[in-house]
């Protein structure tokens, strides 16, 4: 569906950041870009939404390239970023924050524009779990967690088929967190939407994603099922990045009630 | 001497509201107390208020001893002298607590002269023993750099050199590796956990992750809202949790590490 074939990157007369880039995002599969910082994982983001070029090497949509091809990569691939409080323009309302992709992609058709748009904000505030009456408030009235889920239904409202999600829920705190998984996980089945996540937190990875890439200085490392990647690291690399990742105690000297399980 | 007893501390915002309300806790010499709580539960103002740092317009009532000494209402020239020796505060992000026009050699420098009274080649000496102590590879090069010409990981390393360097008997620590990548933040926790260990001062480390402030800390107190809703050890509270939004956390929590778990299985 997207695919990333040889790609390589490099800032104005910087180094290169991306060396020989190449996976497939499968549609139905969630993808895990994971990497420390430096990687190369947001630059690799901007290549896959078609926001800046590979120096040399090709970002597919469908088999084919992206030149010329803006609008109907916008209208697949849909990303959220990872500040709520930045990506919101707080001086407009929700219903018109939500709407944006529908102006903007021309996907209102219909004689009354204006209830064609609110009646399909109204269905994306739905699925992201937000009332209605959410559709004529400001972003700063909204929590973090909030927030994200106005980003997601931004991104969804116009039906895309990949939703590109950089360190979607890194700023937020552990049981918002995986209330956005939990949603993230629904909408992929609901909406039929293939998720591509980048992210530091292998937790999310794990919770989130069927395959992961590992990049380490602009490369890939390591690549595949995560199962495989994340639970049987071959790369010294991922193995380090899995041993990093803090651990909850064990249990106290013969006394392990165990917390109820949320599922 | 108790090292730290907190007394029905209470902060206020500069409009009236209630950002701590009622907390207690004590340690002694050698404890390791992780506070623990989402963003806004009032952490790092409760940590702010132990050294006399808060911000103003704030307010604080109660009572906070810190090594035997009333930080409440206390003169400037009194919490000067307090802060460093009986405490010394690592924060999150070092390059905002690290001064950009000083190069690393002379920010250590400083608490050495101030608290040890090193002058000259002995000073010296000591800078770069600090240096080497928090493991940062070639000292004489590092101490001749500016902050900014280092990692996140660097830094945080000088920040905790010149905390260290104060000797404090009590070391607060608030996210100091939440800025960090996994890797980095695993090692600057076993050089965290492995100095206070050897050096035997205390250790208030402040996080919103469960797994990181449980893996040093040996007792957690539970930040809600401002008030303290659970404490106990860390291994007591991940695997029995009693206040419902504890219960939360750590069901939240323990999915995701079983996530990753789950797949090495």
């Amino acid at each position: 569906m997207l695919e990333a074939r040889g790609v390589h990157f490099a800032y104005r007369g910087g180094p290169e950041v991306l060396t020989d880039v190449s996976f497939p995002v499968v549609a139905g599969r969630g993808l895990g870009l994971v990497g420390e910082s430096g990687a190369g994982k947001s630059t690799l983001v901007r290549l896959l939404l078609g926001l800046a070029r590979p120096t040399a090497g090709q970002v597919l949509l469908d088999g084919e390239g992206l030149r010329g091809r803006e609008r109907a990569l916008r209208r697949a691939v849909q990303p959220v970023f990872q500040d709520p409080y930045s990506s919101l323009d707080p001086r407009q309302r929700v219903d018109r924050i939500v709407a944006e992709p529908l102006r903007s992609l021309g996907l209102l058709t219909s004689r009354d524009r204006r209830a064609e748009s609110a009646r399909r904000v109204a269905e994306a505030l739905r699925w992201v779990g937000l009332p209605e009456e959410a559709a004529s408030r400001y972003p700063h009235e909204f929590s973090g967690g909030q927030r994200q889920r106005i980003a997601i239904a931004r991104a969804v409202v116009c039906g895309p088929r990949v939703l590109l999600a950089d360190e979607p829920v890194s700023a937020l705190d552990v049981v918002t967190k995986v209330s956005l998984i939990d949603l993230l996980a629904e909408l992929r089945h609901s909406r039929g939407l293939t998720v591509v996540m980048v992210s530091h937190d292998l937790t999310v990875v794990a919770s989130l994603c069927e395959e992961t890439v590992v990049l380490e200085k602009g490369r890939v490392v390591e690549r595949g099922a995560t199962a495989a990647v994340l639970g049987a690291p071959g790369h010294p690399h991922t193995r380090r990045l899995v041993a990093g990742v803090p651990r909850l105690p064990g249990p106290p000297a013969q006394r392990t009630a165990e917390p109820p399980d949320s599922g | 001497m108790t090292l730290l007893d907190v007394r029905d501390l209470c902060v206020r915002a500069p409009d009236g509201r209630s950002l701590v309300s009622g907390l207690s806790f004590s340690m002694e010499r050698g404890d390791r107390l992780g506070l623990i709580g989402e963003s806004g539960a009032g952490k790092t103002l409760a940590a702010l208020a132990v050294i006399g740092l808060l911000p103003r317009g704030m307010s604080a009532s109660g009572s906070v001893l810190l090594d035997g000494e009333q930080v409440l209402g206390a003169p400037g020239r009194r919490l000067d002298r307090l802060r460093g020796r009986a405490a010394a505060v690592v924060f999150q992000e070092p390059l905002t607590a690290l001064d950009p026009l000083k190069r690393v050699g002379a920010l250590v420098a400083e608490p050495l002269r101030r608290r040890r009274r090193l002058r000259g080649r002995a000073l010296r000496g000591a800078v770069l023993d600090a240096l080497s102590e928090v493991r940062l590879p070639g000292p004489e090069r590092l101490a001749r750099a500016f902050p900014y010409e280092l990692s996140g990981g660097q830094r945080q390393r000088v920040a905790i050199a010149m905390a260290l360097a104060c000797e404090p008997a009590l070391l607060i620590a608030d996210e100091p590796t939440a800025a960090l990548d996994t890797t980095v933040q695993a090692e600057m926790l076993a050089l965290l956990d492995g100095l206070v260990r050897s050096s035997g001062m205390g250790l208030l480390l402040i996080g919103h992750d469960l797994g990181v402030v449980a893996g040093v800390a040996d007792g957690l107190l539970v930040l809600h809202e401002g008030r303290a809703v659970e404490r106990g050890t860390a291994a007591e509270i991940v695997h029995a949790p009693a206040h419902p939004r504890t219960r939360e956390v750590v069901a939240a929590a323990r999915r995701l590490h079983g996530a990753l778990d789950g797949l090495a299985r």
